[in-house]
């Protein structure tokens, strides 16, 4: 293991459990190898990566409770198949954020790029500026775990495509006044989960198998201890956010394409 | 003179089952079945059978069973029984013999022997449920190119027909069919934003007001052609010749003639309805320029103008005079086209198959480098959403579908159409028969047949990686034959499965 | 005729497919500067290659020649070299020619590399004279009438072929490149041994067989100055490695570096065969390149409108639009249905004074846009661009669909600019009818 570790350098160890690495000129391979040994190595608790550049999968190989604070451009599918830690990245992230991730949490201090939050089952992403197209496609949720993605700006197309369980946020606050968000095709072939949007969209925005509706019961509740953890890592007043209205997606049907299909004999034909 | 024909169905009852509700035998068209009140029996007289299968359908108890009579003659290679009953029908009538619907000899089928493909790794497939796939298609010539000056477009877009499905119903006359039938379609291509074919039987008035959904024919007959008729259509129509009796014309016989079909086709009550062979001021390619003009004159150059003829053997180099000649749209009706009567020798033996032809075609007009100068409607025995595919792939711009449609209004292809009987009221004009055929429920057996195809033509097309249906039209590449010669291939296009 | 698509596509496949990572950077005040950043920016994106091809263009490098065609050619036999040189004595007006400089390749990570020359020519006055009386060549959309046996001659009046071929013979360049094209179709297709891959002026394009920083190592781009750089690392699936199937694919001063495969290549390949473009490297391209040409170059369109023909709105959005954007749009659609190029794609078009990104409309592939100052840069990711430029003034992910087009004297279009200002308003009414309703 120790082997391994030297391939990077260490930079420094400024606190306890507390180590800092240069990612300058490091293939992914070698950056994420000694970020995993470094997870693994008792009383390591947070690493500090600086001058990344394009690196892909980091965290991917990463379990539990280690923090990652990543300076610069991470590249493609940071945190796909994560499971556990927390990344914090002062910079933008690129395509993949979040792909398929498990548990954990990833914080973009920027904006991310395409699907980000893509299959993701579990865990949080919060992204400060605006992600891509296709974000949050096909988020899950089974039992207690319940994937959440909140995007501070806007999105482009396809947000939300054939999202199957989660919650997704759009706040919109990227948006100058009176400008509609980014995205078209919002939702299209929704079937489980939720979007909340503050900020303005034209029902021609939204996909056809999305329900418009205010937020009710404890919706409003969830939205704001959504936006209270977004506010307080980029720094923002939530009650301001909170302060205008938000729009809720639902699907209208968890089987939204049933009536396309059939396969049956003379007597289970449905006849209109 | 006794007739030797031998029945061609045998009626199979239950006795059991039947409950002697009759319905049999007042659905029967053809008069098989008959209720004998005092033995309180239902009999059946299978010679006037055709196996439309009405009967069989409607009974509510599943008493009766039409099947193929099981006589049999001794096996000839030579002559087969269809052989042996023809020549004995015209030993017994002196007549040629006349059918309906289309060619049912079983030549090669193009369709089952193309393959599709689909998209893996390089690039991604697309879902046809939660992304835009469009299907929109623009019947009408198009311009070569755009021209902008000082930031303006300059360049007269010639008339267009859009449609929101490349599959439109074909060419059916009032006459030919029931106005039951003809209402249905129009309904259904409003509804699907497509178009249906009046057929060359004029325009019924109270059907006008389809007009955006309707081609009029102009055809040999000039049954009901009057400028309105012209003008409130979406496309007129110069039909030269039909699939299923390329070269011949026909009648309707005076006995269809009825007072509302005499009003539509503006001829007198009862007479024959005679459409000639040719048109006669069609005798040659500058002529047929001539009438495309004076129809271009008589709409105001507002119109997309189509030319049809049957897929015979020179249909490419036809093709491209007909472009040249000023049509904006050309029809294809190959040899498995029906019809509403025509002579069997002519239907099962004129003419080549709409696949070929359309490969001819289609590629005859790239290298003169005019294909764009008309859109390529196809007709002739469209079974499904894969065989109206592939004809995409050919190089069509749209289908025409006619016996498909007919299924779905409840046909079975018993090919009695020029008798008038069609117990399922389609090509009845009986009013008594006719009104079986409820407009709105046919409209929505026939809208419910196109949405099932545009679904699965989008999932074929999104399996491909394709979003729009423009860039699949003449894309041979996503095409492979399999079981065909090199000769086949090569007229085809394609190459061979594996290639 | 030799068959370039046999080494282009030794296996005879529909087409060559390749995916790869693209970079291009532009000072759109036409500041010159090495190809170093360009070298260095895909060094980042080595992993999307796989080291079968690397190739850049740059433009404004060759100012001493500005006015000659610059022919880059590869050569793998010196009678291929003997019999070009003989065929270009007879054709042009030979200026300068000399080897490319390069490293050795054995010490620059690239594979054996064929002999590579280059030419600054000029189209002889002569010949030009000749053409301007009887014009030749790849006929641009204008299709010559075969003869049409009493067929009336009024088809053409609707037509606007006439104007077309007006508007195309009204320019004199047009007919120096149409003649260049042509030479260089003949060399590529008729003589062994050699193969023209640039041919722009005062441009050009160094590609090869390897990974992209070690071409750009390899034929020394870091002593090259100029205002525009495109770069790619490809990635193809089926194709041999061959020097001249690299990408940029170029034209004349047209080059393009291309990501994604596009299913729509039957169809955009049928429509450019019929106006008389052979495609013999079986790639989408090629097939991109050649689709430029014609709208751009032979139908004059500007690019943003010829952005919106190979990427177009969908049609729910046109039927949103505003009447004379509404009928601009299809009249795009429905007179150039065959150059969608659908299916994934980014690309990055560049020729002289413009480079232009553009992202396929449901975006697909990835395309990253960035500005400092004059300079724009666009990238298949982020991080190359950082590498070369870490303080950006502003970085967006593209759009599908809108192009990003950058141009001398300053100015940076992002989207689409056809209605921003007054122009394309004035539209002429078109007779579309909707069987819908529409």
């Amino acid at each position: 293991m120790s082997a391994q570790v030297e391939v990077l350098e260490v930079l420094a160890a400024p606190g306890a459990g507390c180590v800092t690495l240069d990612a300058r000129g490091r293939s992914y391979r070698e950056l994420n190898r000694t970020l995993r040994s470094l997870a693994t190595r008792r009383g390591v608790s947070r690493i500090s990566v600086t001058n990344v550049l394009g690196q892909r999968y980091i965290g991917t190989n990463l379990r539990g409770e280690i923090e990652v604070r990543l300076y610069g451009t991470p590249g493609n599918d940071l945190g796909a198949f994560m499971d556990g830690p927390v990344i914090y990245v002062y910079g933008n992230a690129q395509d993949g954020v979040g792909n398929t991730m498990n548990s954990g949490k990833i914080v973009v201090y920027g904006n991310a790029g395409d699907i980000a939050a893509m299959s993701m089952r579990g865990g949080k992403i919060f992204v400060k500026g605006n992600v891509g197209s296709r974000s949050a496609i096909h988020m899950k949720e089974c039992g207690e775990k319940k994937p959440l993605l909140v995007v501070g700006g806007t999105a482009h197309d396809f947000f939300g495509e054939y999202m199957a369980g989660g919650t997704a946020i759009l706040l919109g606050l990227s948006l100058g006044p009176g400008e509609y968000h980014k995205a078209n095709f919002i939702g299209t072939g929704m079937h489980g989960g939720e979007i909340f949007i503050r900020g303005r969209v034209d029902p021609s925005q939204l996909g056809a198998a999305v329900k418009i509706s205010e937020p009710a019961g404890d919706d409003m509740r969830r939205i704001a201890d959504a936006v209270g953890e977004f506010a307080e890592l980029f720094g923002y007043d939530a009650g301001e956010i909170m302060h205008e209205e938000f729009l809720k997606l639902s699907p209208k049907s968890l089987r939204p394409f049933a009536e396309l299909y059939h396969a049956g004999s003379r007597d289970s034909l449905q006849l209109g | 003179m006794k007739s030797y024909l031998l029945p061609q169905f045998a009626v199979h009852r239950d006795d059991d089952r039947c409950i002697r509700c009759k319905v049999c035998v007042s659905q029967c068209s053809f008069g098989v079945h008959a209720y004998d009140d005092e033995d309180d029996e239902i009999r059946s007289n299978e010679g006037a059978c055709v196996g439309c299968q009405r009967c069989a359908t409607l009974c509510p108890t599943g008493a009766l069973v039409i099947r193929r009579h099981p006589h049999e003659f001794r096996p000839n290679a030579n002559w087969s029984e269809e052989m042996l009953l023809d020549v004995k029908r015209k030993a017994e009538t002196g007549a040629v013999t006349i059918t309906g619907m289309g060619n049912d000899k079983p030549h090669r089928v193009y369709w089952d022997h193309l393959l599709l493909n689909a998209s893996q790794v390089t690039n991604p497939s697309i879902d046809p449920l939660r992304e835009p796939m469009e299907l929109r298609t623009f019947l009408g010539r198009k311009p070569d190119g755009l021209l902008f000056k000082d930031g303006r477009l300059i360049t007269d877009i010639p008339p267009q027909v859009m449609i929101e499905t490349p599959i439109i119903f074909s060419a059916m006359s009032y006459g030919a069919i029931s106005y039951q039938a003809q209402l249905a379609f129009m309904q259904a291509a409003q509804e699907l934003g497509t178009l249906c074919n009046t057929g060359e039987g004029g325009w019924p008035m109270d059907f006008r007001r389809f007009g955006r959904n309707v081609i009029v024919q102009c055809a040999s007959g000039r049954f009901g052609v009057d400028p309105d008729y012209l003008n409130q259509a979406a496309i007129v129509e110069i039909k030269i010749g039909q699939g299923a009796k390329p070269g011949i014309g026909g009648h309707l016989p005076g006995e269809k003639v009825t007072a509302a079909v005499a009003a539509t086709r503006m001829i007198p009550e009862g007479t024959d309805a005679l459409s000639p062979a040719p048109q006669h001021d069609i005798y040659s390619i500058e002529d047929l320029s001539m009438l495309i003009y004076a129809l271009k004159e008589a709409t105001n150059y507002e119109k997309p103008i189509s030319v049809k003829i049957a897929a015979v053997h020179n249909a490419a180099a036809i093709a491209s005079g007909m472009v040249r000649a000023g049509a904006d749209i050309i029809a294809i009706d190959g040899f498995r086209g029906g019809t509403g009567a025509a002579p069997r020798v002519i239907r099962d033996n004129v003419g080549i198959p709409i696949e070929l032809a359309l490969a001819a075609i289609d590629e005859r007009l790239r290298r003169e480098g005019i294909r764009n100068r008309a859109s390529i409607l196809v007709a002739g025995g469209f079974r499904n959403s894969a065989d109206i595919i592939k004809a995409i792939a050919l190089g069509a711009d749209a289908v025409y579908i006619g016996t498909a449609a007919l299924v779905a209004m409840g046909c079975t292809l018993c090919q009695q159409c020029n008798t008038g009987k069609c117990a399922w009221g389609i090509t009845a004009q009986d009013p008594y028969i006719a009104k079986r055929l409820n407009p709105d429920i046919a409209t929505r057996r026939l809208v419910n047949l196109v949405r099932a195809w545009t679904l699965e033509i989008k999932e074929m097309l999104g399996g491909m990686g394709i979003n729009s249906i423009e860039s699949l039209r003449g894309n041979r590449l996503h095409l492979r034959g399999i079981g065909l010669q090199e000769w086949e291939l090569e007229v085809l296009g394609v190459k061979g499965a594996g290639q | 005729m030799k068959e370039l698509d046999k080494i282009t596509n030794p296996f005879g496949d529909d087409k060559v497919i390749a995916n790869c990572g693209l970079f291009g950077m532009m000072s759109t005040k036409g500041r010159r500067f090495s190809g170093q950043d360009a070298i260095l920016a895909m060094a980042n994106m080595h992993d999307r290659g796989n080291g079968l091809g690397g190739g850049f263009a740059a433009y404004g490098i060759y100012p001493e020649y500005a006015d000659c065609y610059a022919l880059h050619v590869m050569y793998e036999s010196m009678t291929g070299k003997e019999q070009t040189e003989h065929f270009m004595r007879t054709t042009f007006d030979v200026v300068h020619n000399e080897e490319i400089p390069h490293r050795d390749p054995a010490n620059s990570g690239v594979a054996p590399a064929p002999i590579l020359w280059r030419y600054f020519v000029r189209v002889p006055k002569n010949v030009l004279k000749e053409i301007s009386i009887s014009r030749r060549g790849l006929d641009g959309g204008i299709k010559k009438e075969s003869p049409r046996d009493g067929i009336r001659d009024d088809i053409d009046d609707i037509d606007d072929i006439g104007r077309i071929k007006e508007a195309i013979e009204d320019n004199r360049e047009d007919i120096e490149d149409d003649y260049v094209v042509k030479q260089v179709m003949t060399i590529n297709t008729g003589i062994a041994d050699a193969y023209v891959f640039s041919s722009g002026k005062n441009m050009g394009v160094f590609k090869g067989v390897g990974y992209p920083e070690d071409i750009g190592n390899f034929f020394c781009l870091e002593e090259y100055n100029g205002y525009l750089w495109t770069a790619h690392g490809r990635f193809p699936t089926n194709t041999q490695a061959w020097w001249g199937g690299a990408h940029p694919f170029s034209l004349l001063d047209w080059t393009v570096v291309h990501n994604g495969e596009i299913s729509s290549y039957g169809t955009n390949r049928a429509f450019l065969e019929m106006h008389g473009y052979y495609c013999c490297m079986h790639t989408d391209t090629e097939v991109i390149a050649y689709a430029v040409d014609l709208l751009a170059r032979r139908h004059h369109l500007p690019m943003d409108i010829v952005a919106k023909v190979l990427a177009p709105p969908l049609w729910v959005s046109i039927d949103r639009m505003p009447e004379p954007e509404r009928r601009l749009h299809t009249a795009l659609r429905l007179t150039y249905p065959a150059l969608l190029m659908n299916g994934p794609f980014t690309i990055i078009i560049a020729r002289q004074g413009e480079m232009i990104g553009l992202r396929d409309r449901i975006q697909l592939r990835p395309l990253v846009a960035g500005i400092k100052d004059d300079m724009l840069y666009l990238s298949s990711e982020e991080a190359p661009i950082r590498v070369v430029c870490p303080d950006l003034d502003e970085t967006w992910t593209v759009k599908g669909g809108e192009p990003i087009i950058g141009r001398l004297g300053g100015r940076v279009i992002t989207g689409f600019e056809g209605f921003r200002g007054d122009s394309y308003e004035e539209l002429p009414s078109t007779a579309v009818r909707g069987a819908s309703g529409r």
